[in-house]
C-alpha cells in the first residue's frame, strides 16, 4: 500500500499557480491543486492559512490576481476575468449552513432549481430528502431542525442543481464531536452516491482522512503537499506537513552514508537513498507509533508526561541524549512519571529533513 | 413572495401617479372659465363665497391657501407661467409688498373704485381691500374700568406694569400696528412705547389672540390688544365672559385698522373673469358675508356690518392709507426686535 | 484543457465588467444625493447676494438668544429623549413587570401625535388660562407657584413626549436582539447591575440609539409648528422672520444654510457614534424578574409616560370635540381623510422603493462605497419644511418654465405645471424630506442578513436580481413594512411642504389643522387632529405587531 501512485484519472479540477490578494496582502500564494472526476479532495490546514479563501476563489466569490482555475476543461477564473458564481455550476456548503429562514426545507432544497419543471423539481427534492434521510421534513422551517439535520439540508440544497463540483467549507465545525463522527462517513456515502466531485476545507485531519481521496496541506497561503491521505501522513514533503499531520517529533541524526544515519537510538537504515551528504546533520520524523515500549531494550527513556487514551498510553520520554520522543504503549503498561522505560525504534522508512539552522 | 408583489405594486403606483397627475391638472386647466386664487385668507372664510359665485355665474374658482410669504415666493418663482389669477391676503402690508415686487397688474374698475375707500386700496390701483379688521383693546370687566383706558400708547405707562398681554410680534397684525405707529409718531417715540409695552407684560407674548384674551379672563393680566373678530368668537362661545372691547385713540388718530384684500396677478391667465370676481366680492351682494363670516367690517360703506359687530358701536378709525403698514413693516420688525418684543 | 477564445473572454469581461455594474448600482444613491443637493444648492447660492443690513440687525438683536434657545432645545431634547427612550426601552426589553405586554406597544403611540397637535393641546390644558392651572389656583390661591408652561420646560416636555419613541423603538429592538448573555457574563465578571448596563448593554446598543437620537434631533431642528405655538424663538424663527417680516427671502435662505451646517455636523457625529456592529443573539430571550416593589414601580413609571405623552392629550382632544357646538363632519371631511391617505401611501411606496434601490445598490457594491453620498441623501430630514418647500419650489418652477411647458405645448396638451403644484412635485419633496426615515429600517434589516446568503444564492445559480427578489426582500419584509409605515405616518403629519406644494383641491388633515390652529381655533382643530392621530396609530400598531421581535419573544 505504501507509496501507491495516484489513480490516473484525468484532472477534472485544475487550480494552477493561483494567487488571491486582498488590497495589498496576498492571502494565497501560487497554489496548485488537481482533482479527478468523482473524487473528493480536501484542503487541510490551520485556521487562517488561506484555505477558505482558496475555496471561495474556486466558487467565484473571490477574484484571482494570478493563475487560473479550470473545471472540466472550462476556464472559470484567471487574473483578468471571472465567471460569476451563479454561472459556474458549483455548489457550496457553508460553515454555518445558512439555510434560508423564510423558506421550508423543501423550498430551501429547491432554491437552485428554478429552471426545472415542477415535476422534475419535486422528484429531485424527494430523492435528496431520501438520500439525506429526512423524508417527512419537507414543510418544516430551518429553525425547528437540529444541527445535524440542518447540515444535511444544506448539503441537499447545494447538490440539488447537480453541480459539477461541490465545495464544503468546514462543514462539520459547527457540530459536536459525536455527531461529527456519525456524519462524516454518512456524507461521504451521500457524495459517492450522487457521484459528485467535491472539495472540502477543514482544519481537522481526521475529517480529511475520513472524507478525502486526496488531501492538500496548506499553510500561510501555500499548498505544501497534495497527495493521498496515506502519503501525506507517511511521506510528508515538508517539515510543516510532517508537524501538522499526525503527531511526531524530530530526532537529530548524522548521515553516515547514503542509506544510513546515526541517532541517539542507534544506526537507522533507509531502503532508498535519502539524498543527504555524509556527516550532514539531519532530523528524522519519529511518530509515536514508530516508538515501541520494550522492556528488553538497552535504550531507556525517562517518562516526562503521560496521557491515558483508553486502549493505550501516550508517553513523552526523554532520552539520555536529551532528545524527547512520543511513545505508544498498550494500556496495561502503566508506568509512573519519572520512571525509566525501555524503548525501541520501529521505523518503516526514514523521513528526513536538513537540520534547521540553530538560532 | 407577497412582498415582491407589494413592491411591484409600488412601482406601478409610482408610474401611475406620475403620469396621472399632470393629466388631471391639464383637464382642469383646459376649462376657460376657471379662476385660480392663491389665498392666505383661510378656506372656511372664502370657500362659501366662491361656491355661491360658481352657482351664480358658472365660473369655477379653485384655490390654495397658505401663509402669505410662501405664496408670494411661489408667485415669483412661477413668473409668467403662474396659474394664479388672484392673490388674496389678510394684511395691507403684504399687499403693498406684493405690489412692490410687481406681482399685481393695474385694474381699471370703476366698480372697485366706488366700493372701496381710497385709504383701503393701492395708490397704483393694483389691489383692493375687501374687509376691515380693527385691532383694538380688550379689558377685564372685573378689574378694569373703561375710564382707565385711553390709547395704545398709554399701555406703556407704569400703572399698567404686569397687567398687559400681547400676541407675538411675529404676527402680521402687530407688525402693521407698529408700522402705522411709526408713520404717525415717528420711530423714536414708537420704540419708547413698544419698550414700555414689553416692560408692562404680565407674561411673554402669546401665539394667538384667543390665548391672549384667555390670559385676561384667567386673571394673568388685565388688558390685551386683539382683533375684534377673535373677541366675537370668544364671546359667542360664552357670552358671560368678563371681557369688553375698548376703542382707543378716539380723540386722536383713531383705532388701528387693517384690511383683508386682493389683487389680480401680473401674469393672470383670466384677468377679466378675475376682475369680475373681485367686483362681485366688493359689491353689496357679497360684502355682508365676506366680512360677516368672520365678524369683520365690510369695506363697502353701503353694507352694514353684522348685528354682532354693529352692537360694539361706532368708532373712529385711523384713516392713514393702509399702505403705510407695508412700507414700514421691515422697520417695525426691526424696531420690535430692538425693543425685545418677541 | 479547453482554453477560451479571445472573443469568449471579451464577452465574459463585459458580463463581469465591474465598472458597468458599479455605475448601475451606484445610480440610485447618486440620483438621490443630487435630488437632495438641488434645494441645498438653491439655498447655498443665496450667499451670492450678501444681505449685510439684515444680518447686522439679526446679529445685534436676535442671533444671541436664538442660538441660546436653539442649543437649549437641541441639548434638552437630546438628553431627555435619551433618558426616557433608553430607560423605557431597557425596562420593556429586559425586565418583566405587570402590564409589560401592553406598555411595550403603548409607549410607541406618541409617535402618532404630531408635535404641533401636542403643542396646542398641552397649552390649552396647562397654560395659565387652562383648566389645570385654573383649578390649581382655586385650590392653592392665585399666588401659588406653578411652572411656567410656555417656556423651556413646556417646549421640552412636548418635544420629548413626541420624539422619545424614536429612541425607544430602536433601543428596545437593539436590547432584545443583543440578548442577555453578554450582560450575564459581565455580572459573573463582577460588575454591578448598573455597571454592566453602562459598560456592556449601552455600548452594544449604541449604534441603534445613535440612529434614533439623530432622527429625534433632526426633527427638533426642523420643527416650526410646535415652537411657534409656544412662541419659543429658535433658529427657524429667524428664518421665518427674515422671510415674512423683513421680506428678505435671500437672508432667510442664508440662515437656512447655516442651519444645514449644524445638521451636517450632527449627522457626522452620528455616523461616528453609529460605527460598530449590529449585535445579534438569536437565543431565546429571557427577561429579568424584578422584585414586587420594583416591578410595580416600573409599571408606574412606564404608564405615567404613556398617560402624559398620549392618553391625556387624546382625552383633551376628545373633550374639545364633545364640547364643540358647531361640529362639522361633512362630505369634505371624508375627502380630507381620503386625500391624506392617498398622498401618504403613494409617498410611502415611492420612498421605500427608492430606499430599497439605494440599500441594495450599496449592499451589492460593498458598504464602503458611496457613504458620503448617502449622508447627503439623508440630509433632507432636517430641512425645516418651509425652507425645503422653497428650495424645491424655485428649481421646480424653473424646470416647468424652461422644460415642462414647452414640451407639453409641443405635445398639444394644455397644462399649467408638470412639477410645481402637481402630485409629482409634492411626492418629490416628500422623497427629499423623508428618505432618511425609510433608510434607517431598510438598511438595518438588510445589515441583519448575513452576507453568506448572498454567496449561497449565487452558488445556487441565482443572479443579483433573483437574489434581491427571492432572498433579500422576503428576509427584509419586517424592515420594509416598518419603513413604509414610518414614512406614511410622517407624511400624514407633514405640514409646511404640503401647504406650499400641494395640487389644487388636495386638502389634507394637516392642512385643515394648520388653517384652524393658526387662527387660534384649537377646539375646532381637535377633530381633524384626533382623526389624524387615529390614522397614524393604525400603522404604528401594525408596525409593533409585525416587528418580528414578538415572534422570537414567545416563551
Amino acid at each position: 500500500m505504501k507509496n501507491e501512485p495516484l489513480v490516473a484519472v484525468t484532472d477534472y479540477l485544475q487550480i494552477t499557480d493561483v494567487n488571491v490578494c486582498f488590497d495589498e496582502a496576498t492571502i494565497v500564494h501560487s497554489a496548485s491543486l488537481t482533482l479527478g472526476d468523482g473524487q473528493i479532495g480536501c484542503i487541510l490546514g490551520p485556521s487562517g492559512c488561506g484555505k477558505s479563501t482558496l475555496l471561495r476563489a474556486v466558487a467565484g466569490l473571490e477574484n484571482l490576481c494570478a493563475g487560473n482555475i479550470t473545471l472540466g476543461g472550462r476556464e472559470l477564473s484567471a487574473s483578468d476575468y471571472t465567471i460569476s458564481p451563479d454561472k459556474r455550476e458549483i455548489g457550496m456548503v457553508f460553515q454555518d449552513f445558512a439555510l434560508f429562514p423564510h423558506l421550508t426545507v423543501a423550498e430551501n432544497i429547491a432554491f437552485g432549481l428554478t429552471s426545472w419543471s415542477k415535476t422534475e423539481r419535486q422528484q429531485r427534492v424527494d430523492r435528496l430528502l431520501a438520500l439525506v434521510g429526512l423524508v417527512g421534513m419537507e414543510s418544516r422551517y430551518p429553525d425547528s431542525l437540529s444541527g445535524g439535520q440542518q447540515q444535511r439540508i444544506a448539503l441537499a440544497r447545494a447538490m440539488a442543481p447537480k453541480p459539477k463540483l461541490l465545495l464544503l467549507d468546514e462543514p462539520f465545525s459547527g457540530l459536536d464531536a459525536s455527531l461529527r463522527e456519525e456524519l462524516v462517513p454518512e456524507i461521504r456515502e451521500i457524495l459517492l452516491e450522487e457521484q459528485v466531485s467535491a472539495l472540502l476545507v477543514t482544519h481537522d485531519q481526521m475529517e480529511a482522512f475520513a472524507m478525502a481521496d486526496k488531501v492538500a496541506v496548506m499553510n500561510e497561503g501555500t499548498i505544501h503537499q497534495c497527495d493521498t491521505a496515506y502519503n501525506v501522513y507517511h511521506e510528508p514533503e515538508s517539515r510543516f506537513v510532517a508537524g501538522f499531520v499526525g503527531q511526531g517529533e524530530f530526532m537529530r541524526a548524522i548521515v553516515v552514508d547514503e542509506l544510513s544515519v546515526d541517532s541517539s537510538l542507534g544506526r537507522l537504515h533507509s531502503k532508498e537513498p535519502h539524498g543527504f551528504v555524509e556527516n550532514q546533520s539531519v532530523e528524522i520524523l519519529v511518530r509515536p507509533d514508530d516508538v515501541l515500549h520494550d522492556d528488553d531494550s538497552e535504550v531507556t527513556g525517562e517518562i516526562l508526561s503521560k496521557q491515558f487514551r483508553g486502549s493505550h498510553f501516550l508517553y513523552r520520554v526523554i532520552l539520555p541524549s536529551k532528545q524527547q520522543l512520543y511513545c505508544f504503549a498498550s494500556s496495561h503498561h502503566n508506568h509512573a512519571l519519572g520512571e525509566a522505560i525501555g524503548i525501541k525504534l520501529d521505523l518503516d522508512h526514514l523521513v528526513m529533513f536538513a537540520e534547521r539552522p540553530s538560532v | 413572495m407577497k412582498w415582491v408583489n407589494i413592491s411591484m405594486g409600488a412601482v406601478t403606483a409610482l408610474v401611475s401617479v406620475l403620469s396621472f397627475s399632470p393629466v388631471v391638472a391639464a383637464t382642469e386647466a383646459a376649462k376657460d372659465n376657471v379662476i385660480t386664487v392663491y389665498s392666505s385668507r383661510k378656506e372656511h372664510l372664502i370657500k362659501p363665497l366662491f361656491d355661491r359665485y360658481t352657482a351664480k355665474t358658472g365660473t369655477q374658482v379653485r384655490f390654495i391657501t397658505d401663509k402669505a410669504g410662501p405664496l408670494m415666493a411661489r408667485l415669483k418663482a412661477e413668473g409668467a407661467s403662474t396659474p394664479a389669477d388672484i392673490f388674496m391676503t389678510v394684511d395691507a402690508g403684504v399687499l403693498w409688498q406684493a405690489s412692490e415686487e410687481d406681482l399685481f397688474r393695474k385694474v381699471d374698475s370703476p366698480v372697485l373704485e366706488a366700493a372701496v375707500p381710497a385709504n383701503l386700496q393701492s395708490a397704483k390701483d393694483d389691489w383692493y381691500g375687501l374687509s376691515i379688521r380693527a385691532r383694538t383693546l380688550v379689558y377685564s370687566t372685573d378689574r378694569v374700568k373703561p375710564s382707565d383706558l385711553s390709547t395704545y400708547e398709554a399701555l406703556a405707562n407704569d400703572d399698567w406694569k404686569g397687567r398687559v398681554c400681547l400676541r407675538t410680534s411675529k404676527k402680521i397684525y402687530n407688525k402693521s400696528l407698529v408700522a402705522t405707529m411709526i408713520n404717525t409718531l415717528g420711530e423714536e417715540k414708537t420704540e419708547a412705547i413698544v419698550k414700555g409695552w414689553v416692560a408692562n407684560l404680565a407674561a411673554p407674548p402669546f401665539s394667538n389672540d384667543t390665548k391672549t384674551m384667555q390670559g385676561v379672563v384667567a386673571g394673568q393680566c388685565d388688558v390685551a390688544v386683539v382683533n375684534t373678530y377673535y373677541y366675537a368668537r370668544l364671546m359667542k362661545k360664552d357670552p358671560q365672559t368678563p371681557l369688553a372691547l375698548f376703542w382707543p385713540n378716539q380723540d386722536g388718530r383713531g383705532v388701528h385698522i387693517n384690511v383683508s384684500g386682493a389683487g389680480i396677478t401680473k401674469h393672470a391667465k383670466n384677468p377679466e373673469a378675475a376682475q369680475k370676481l373681485l367686483e362681485w366680492l366688493a359689491g353689496e351682494e357679497a360684502q355682508g358675508d365676506f366680512a360677516g363670516l368672520n365678524q369683520e367690517y365690510p369695506v363697502n360703506k353701503a353694507v352694514k356690518p353684522s348685528p354682532v359687530v354693529a352692537a360694539w358701536g361706532d368708532f373712529t378709525a385711523d384713516d392713514i392709507n393702509v399702505e403705510a403698514a407695508g412700507r414700514l413693516q421691515a422697520a417695525a420688525v426691526k424696531l420690535m426686535d430692538r425693543a425685545g418684543y418677541k | 484543457m479547453l482554453s477560451l477564445s479571445p472573443i469568449q473572454k471579451f464577452v465574459y469581461r463585459l458580463n463581469n465588467s465591474r465598472r458597468t455594474a458599479r455605475v448601475l448600482l451606484s445610480l440610485p444613491v447618486w440620483l438621490m444625493a443630487i435630488i437632495v443637493l438641488i434645494p441645498i444648492g438653491v439655498i447655498v447660492l443665496s450667499w451670492l447676494h450678501p444681505q449685510t443690513e439684515v444680518w447686522q440687525h439679526l446679529i445685534e438683536t436676535q442671533l444671541g438668544f436664538l442660538l441660546k434657545n436653539t442649543i437649549i432645545l437641541f441639548v434638552g431634547v437630546g438628553v431627555w429623549t435619551l433618558v426616557f427612550g433608553v430607560s423605557l426601552a431597557w425596562f420593556v426589553a429586559m425586565c418583566e413587570f405587570p402590564g409589560r405586554r401592553w406598555l411595550e406597544w403603548a409607549l410607541i403611540l406618541p409617535l402618532a401625535m404630531p408635535a404641533y397637535v401636542f403643542a396646542f393641546v398641552m397649552l390649552g390644558l396647562m397654560d395659565y388660562s387652562g383648566p389645570v392651572q385654573t383649578l390649581y389656583r382655586e385650590w392653592f390661591g392665585a399666588k401659588a407657584y406653578f411652572p411656567y408652561m410656555r417656556g423651556t420646560f413646556g417646549i421640552l416636555f412636548v418635544m420629548t413626549s413626541v420624539l422619545y419613541p424614536y429612541v425607544y423603538m430602536l433601543a428596545r429592538s437593539a436590547f432584545i436582539h443583543q440578548g442577555r448573555s453578554a450582560l450575564d457574563n459581565a455580572r459573573l465578571l463582577g460588575l454591578s447591575p448598573w455597571a454592566s448596563f453602562f459598560r456592556v448593554a449601552l455600548p452594544m446598543a449604541r449604534p441603534a440609539i445613535a440612529a434614533g437620537l439623530s432622527l429625534a434631533l433632526m426633527e427638533t431642528l426642523a420643527d416650526f409648528g410646535a415652537v411657534s405655538i409656544f412662541n419659543f424663538d429658535t433658529f427657524t424663527t429667524a428664518i421665518y422672520k427674515s422671510w415674512f417680516g423683513l421680506f428678505n427671502i435671500t437672508a432667510a435662505a442664508q440662515l437656512a444654510s447655516l442651519l444645514l451646517l449644524f445638521v451636517a455636523l450632527a449627522l457626522f457625529t452620528e455616523q461616528h457614534f453609529r460605527r460598530g456592529k449590529v449585535h445579534q443573539n438569536p437565543l431565546q430571550h429571557q427577561r429579568y424578574q424584578l422584585s414586587k416593589t420594583k416591578a410595580w414601580a416600573t409599571t408606574l413609571y412606564c404608564s405615567t409616560v404613556v398617560l402624559l405623552a398620549f392618553v391625556i392629550p387624546v382625552m383633551q382632544l376628545i373633550v374639545w370635540i364633545v364640547d364643540a357646538e358647531n361640529l362639522v363632519w361633512d362630505q369634505r371631511f371624508s375627502e380630507l381623510i381620503k386625500n391624506t391617505l392617498v398622498i401618504g401611501f403613494s409617498a410611502a411606496m415611492i420612498i421605500v422603493c427608492v430606499g430599497l434601490l439605494v440599500v441594495f445598490g450599496r449592499r451589492l457594491l460593498g458598504y464602503r462605497q458611496n457613504s458620503g453620498l448617502l449622508r447627503i441623501a439623508s440630509m433632507g430630514y432636517a430641512f425645516p419644511g418651509t425652507v425645503l418647500a422653497v428650495g424645491v419650489m424655485i428649481p421646480f418652477a424653473y424646470i416647468d418654465r424652461e422644460l415642462g411647458q414647452p414640451i407639453t405645448r409641443w405635445l398639444g396638451v394644455e397644462n399649467d405645471h408638470v412639477l410645481l403644484g402637481s402630485m409629482t412635485g409634492l411626492l418629490l419633496a416628500y422623497l427629499i424630506r423623508f428618505f432618511s426615515v425609510a433608510l434607517g429600517p431598510l438598511s438595518t434589516s438588510l445589515e441583519r442578513i448575513k452576507p453568506v446568503y448572498q454567496h449561497i444564492s449565487q452558488t445556487l445559480g441565482a443572479n443579483q436580481w433573483s437574489l434581491v427578489k427571492r432572498v433579500y426582500v422576503p428576509l427584509m419584509s419586517s424592515g420594509i413594512l416598518t419603513a413604509l409605515l414610518l414614512v406614511l405616518v410622517d407624511v400624514m403629519k407633514e405640514m409646511p411642504a404640503t401647504l406650499l406644494l400641494r395640487p389644487f383641491g388636495s386638502e389634507t388633515l394637516a392642512i385643515r389643522i394648520y388653517e384652524l390652529t393658526s387662527e387660534g381655533e384649537w377646539e375646532q382643530a381637535a377633530l381633524p387632529a384626533l382623526v389624524l392621530v387615529s390614522l397614524s396609530i393604525l400603522p404604528v400598531i401594525i408596525m409593533i405587531r409585525r416587528s418580528g421581535i414578538r415572534l422570537r419573544d414567545k416563551q
